[in-house]
């Protein structure tokens, strides 16, 4: 090992260390101006202050995405984050490979909308609703069916092996996906369900708060994943969180010391439902318009990235990849803009579209592969992940 | 001695896999309050013994009952609930865990802090947490590995290894502890210490069920001793009955040592 | 529920269901040999398969035939054919080798967990599918019929067209010749011993490295045949059509017990007749719904396959 590879890691070590020594009200006091930049995010006057001029341009700001609504772009960001906690608890704590993530986020995002839409075939075929539900109270119902769906899913499922549950879910997602296309009596196929409800709340002048502008779904966002994080924290550092690693470590002997492997395996599945679908809901309130072609498989593999580039196991790690899925692409391209990058190139007589939104599978999917053979712990790793994987690496390797 | 109550009671049971007879109408109680060594030759059914009573097998015949209620059936978890709780012969902590942690899994087995609880963090969860880690740290210090509660379990050595297995299976506060070979790899100080733990533990209160091969570590602790061969019980009784049984020396010595 | 399509065609869907079996069976081996041999998920075979639909597809433009060129007549069809056949086997044959020496063997020096093995698969898989959308501007290509379109045979209620024929007569040769690969040459021993266990293996002086490159192009070859087929059937290929097949295929490998590759083929079989009949009964739509609840059902119920996992202890 290098001297400077010492001292970098040294000096990051401090980094942590430094705020966890700090007194408390110091680390409150630091938490609460990092969250308060936080919401000023999609202010575009916050980039132009930022200070480190770097001369790209005119019209170029740092870290700003020019090429679309930053604070669109924060808002996705905010829903891919709650999308990786959610996998999170299912796969980082208790280690259960569900690669049909996106399902519960479908089941989510149609709940609100067949709720609250007025187009909806509950109120204008059926009537069972005599009018649309307000959002906020469809939410509740949508996290709650997401919950009863992975439960469903897991009931016959969580007893299967590791690679079997991987692909059950995935079949999971694909069928909800299929039904949700094929099937016209209530979700409308491709055609969809339109004028979904958004979240109530005016400004005092009058006009509603959650209209076309994202800034104020950012905000809301951000305050969920805050209120998240906080409820994921307590169940790690429980009773429930040391069954989930025991489980994941080994579960045979998490069994023969009385953990409740399969109550707790399913509890997992439940509360990720519950935040892919408190996700989905997010979504649906903002999107005005939901149909079948949401819910495409390259989701869940997205999700599934995320959570592996940050560090599976970590929070610290699931919003960081929750956000660089998104967000990445995104800046790449407002950057591509800037130096020219095109966004086709032209092979015979084949145009290749080579914009980095929609390259942005390819470069995951490659990332993926570079992550898990160079850095399988992720980017912001969980410290005790960090250090097994290592060791692993050092045990003598399989006999060529 | 008959006035003792039987707290596990091994009827006759016989298990096979295949063609293959692993167990042969194995027939044995323990008692409470002793300590019990289950020794035999390599491959004598030994831990295949322990794994139908702490309910990794099912038995293909007899029955296997544990303070009068059938063990066999039911959920390993609700086995160790009942109080049984059993170490491992190949080591199986969760590594990523602190020796602490470890501890906690054990302790929980008997807490009821479960989703909404822990997520709202309602005072039963707290009162939960703050016995439990009295408890666990009571129980390092009586394994005698107090001041490692906050290292991983993998970065602890093999003995703290094998110590912390114990103090984990304790913490399932039960009647009845399993040891499967819990002196392998021990060098001679080690086993005394070992020794020393074992006794404790009985003295505590808790009856010990000891599988071991070390036929001296065996003879130094336990009250009495059930011998197996090729699947059968071939002998019961106290050490010094065993050590002069012939069958038990045949087993032992009249077959040429590997080693 | 219908069920007087139901039984008014029972023959010709169980022709059907059956040549589609085939095409998953072959598939379903790809998925079983390498389970077999690594015991991992081989995620990214499904784009093995895709690739070699294309291979096709470009052989046939190379040599004249697209989506709009009139039938050739039969010598020209069973050429056209024969060379697409190779070429698309070798192509596949030849993606799946890069996939395992880029995804896999750096991790099986590594010594990684199981999951980070199906993880990098998922990655190679994403990279595959979607580097073939943007070369194909994620379009629909057609692809041309060759075959002849009159049905071969008709008896009753009962067609055979040629494409039905050649798929089931071809599969099952090659599904012959696999196993007799696998239980009788040199080759096959090693296979069958890695599969057992590994690390013996090598110490016994088998080339483990070797054996898995092999494992994959066996797989690869086998996808390729079953992409040609697939192309002619479908009419047409698009660069996202692995995803589909790459699940049924993996559920008839299930389905049989993988690792088992006689298993595939009963599965793949199996999997075909029960979506034909499935469609006729429910309605085309839920083809693919079916095939997923079928596999639900069996691995609640017996989850190891019908015949049982493993390619060293059955006989391979």
């Amino acid at each position: 090992m290098t001297t400077e590879t010492v001292k970098k890691q040294r000096w990051k070590l401090n980094l942590r260390d430094r705020f966890q020594d700090m007194p408390k009200p110091a680390r409150i006091a630091a938490m609460v101006v990092f969250v308060v930049l936080l919401y000023l995010l999609p202010t575009k006057a916050f980039y132009e202050n930022l200070g480190f001029p770097i001369p790209m341009g005119s019209g170029y700001l740092p870290l700003y995405t020019t090429g679309s609504d930053m604070a669109g772009v924060l808002f996705q960001c905010g829903y891919y984050i709650l999308l990786a906690l959610g996998l999170n608890v299912v796969l980082g704590y208790a280690g259960l490979l569900d690669l049909g993530f996106f399902g519960f986020f479908a089941v989510g995002a149609y709940t609100v909308a067949l709720l609250t839409s007025p187009e909806s075939k509950l109120i204008t075929e059926y009537n069972w609703l005599e009018s649309p539900w307000p959002w906020l109270l469809t939410v509740p119902i949508a996290i709650a069916l997401a919950m009863l769906s992975g439960v469903l899913l897991g009931w016959p499922t969580l007893r299967l092996r590791g690679d079997y549950l991987a692909i059950v879910t995935l079949g999971f997602a694909e069928i909800i996906r299929i039904v949700a296309k094929n099937q016209d009596w209530i979700l409308n196929g491709d055609r969809g369900i339109p004028s979904v409800g958004h979240p109530p709340g005016t400004w005092p002048d009058g006009e509603p708060i959650f209209e076309l502008e994202f800034t104020p779904y950012y905000w809301l966002v951000l305050t969920v994943i805050i209120g998240v994080i906080f409820l994921i924290r307590n169940l790690a550092n429980s009773r429930v969180g040391r069954a989930w690693v025991a489980i994941r470590e080994d579960e045979d002997a998490a069994e023969l010391m009385g953990v409740p492997t399969f109550k707790f395996k399913l509890w997992a599945f439940a509360i990720g439902a519950a935040i892919g679908g408190l996700s989905g809901s997010l979504w649906a309130g903002q999107a005005n318009f939901v149909n079948s072609a949401t819910f495409s498989l390259e989701n869940s593999i997205l999700v599934l990235a995320a959570v592996l580039l940050g560090g599976a196991g970590s929070i610290g790690g699931a919003i960081l990849g929750g956000f660089l899925v998104i967000y990445l692409p995104e800046w790449l391209r407002s950057v591509g803009d800037v130096f020219g990058w095109p966004t086709q190139v032209q092979v015979g007589n084949i145009h290749i579209d080579v914009s980095p939104t929609s390259l942005r599978f390819v470069i995951f999917g490659a990332l993926l592969i570079v992550v898990m053979i160079y850095r399988p712990q992720g980017l912001w790793p969980n410290r005790r992940r960090a250090a097994e994987l290592k060791d692993r690496q050092k045990e003598v390797a399989p006999v060529e | 001695m008959s006035e003792r109550k039987a707290l596990l009671e091994v009827d006759n049971v016989t298990l096979r896999f295949g063609g293959v007879v692993a167990l042969n109408q194995v027939d044995f109680t323990l008692y409470e309050g002793e300590i019990l060594g289950l020794i035999g030759p390599n491959g004598a059914g030994k831990t295949t013994c322990f794994n139908a009573m702490t309910g990794v097998y099912l038995p293909t015949e007899g029955q296997i009952r544990f303070k009068g209620e059938q063990v066999s059936g039911k959920k390993r978890n609700q086995i160790t609930k009942m109080g049984m709780a059993r170490t491992f012969q190949n080591i199986r902590l969760f590594p990523e865990m602190t020796a602490l942690e470890n501890v906690l899994v054990g302790t929980d087995a008997h807490n009821t802090t479960s989703v909404p609880t822990a997520l709202l963090r309602l005072p039963k969860h707290w009162r939960e947490e703050r016995q439990s880690k009295a408890r666990a740290l009571e129980l390092l210090s009586f394994v005698g590995i107090t001041g490692r509660s906050d290292d991983l379990a993998r970065n602890l050595s093999y003995g703290d290894q094998r110590r912390l297995e114990i103090a984990r299976a304790l913490a399932t506060n039960p009647s009845l502890l399993c040891l499967d070979e819990p002196a392998a790899g021990f060098n001679p100080a080690e086993k005394v210490a070992l020794l020393e733990l074992i006794k404790k533990i009985r003295d505590s209160g808790v009856t010990v069920l000891l599988i071991e091969h070390d036929m001296r570590l065996v003879m130094g602790v336990t009250d009495r001793i059930v011998v197996l061969e090729f699947g059968r019980k071939i002998a019961e009784g106290t050490p010094e009955e065993v050590r002069d049984n012939p069958k038990v020396v045949a087993a032992y010595l009249g077959v040429p040592d590997a080693a | 529920m219908n069920f007087d399509d139901l039984i008014q065609g029972f023959p010709d869907l169980t022709t059907t269901g059956l040549a589609q079996g085939s095409i998953y069976a072959l598939v379903a081996l790809g998925y079983t040999l390498v389970y077999g041999v690594l015991r991992l998920i081989n995620f990214a075979h499904s784009e093995v398969f895709m690739f070699g639909t294309f291979a096709a597809l470009w052989t046939w433009g190379l040599m004249g035939y697209d989506s709009n060129s009139a039938r050739p007549d039969l010598g020209t069809a069973l050429l056209l054919v024969l060379v697409s056949l190779v070429v698309a086997s070798l192509f596949s044959g030849g993606v799946a080798m890069v996939v395992e020496a880029v995804a896999y063997r750096p991790l099986r020096k590594r010594n990684a967990p199981p999951l980070v093995f199906l993880i990098s698969a998922i990655g190679a898989s994403f990279v595959l599918a979607e580097l073939m959308g943007a070369f194909t501007e994620r379009r629909q290509q057609g692809i041309p019929g060759l075959l002849p379109g009159e049905p071969l045979f008709s008896a009753g209620g009962w067609t055979v067209y040629p494409l039905q024929l050649a798929t089931v007569v071809v599969a099952l040769a090659v599904m012959f010749a696999l196993d007799w690969f696998v239980s009788k040459t040199r080759f096959g021993r090693g296979i069958r011993a890695v599969a057992q266990d590994a690390d013996t293996a090598a110490l016994m002086g088998v080339n483990k490295g070797r054996v898995i490159a092999l494992v994959f192009l066996l797989g690869g070859l086998l996808a390729g045949v079953a992409a040609v087929f697939y192309s002619m059937k479908q009419g047409n290929t698009r660069f996202n059509v692995g995803f589909l097949m790459g699940l049924k295929a993996f559920s008839a490998a299930v389905l049989g017990g993988i690792g088992n590759l006689r298993g595939a083929l009963v599965g793949g079989l199996l999997l075909g007749l029960v979506e034909s009949y499935g469609a006729a009964l429910f309605g085309s739509n839920w083809t693919n719904v079916i095939a997923f609840v079928v596999l639900l059902v069996l691995l609640m119920f017996r989850p190891t396959g019908l015949l049982g996992e493993s390619l060293g202890r059955a006989r391979a």
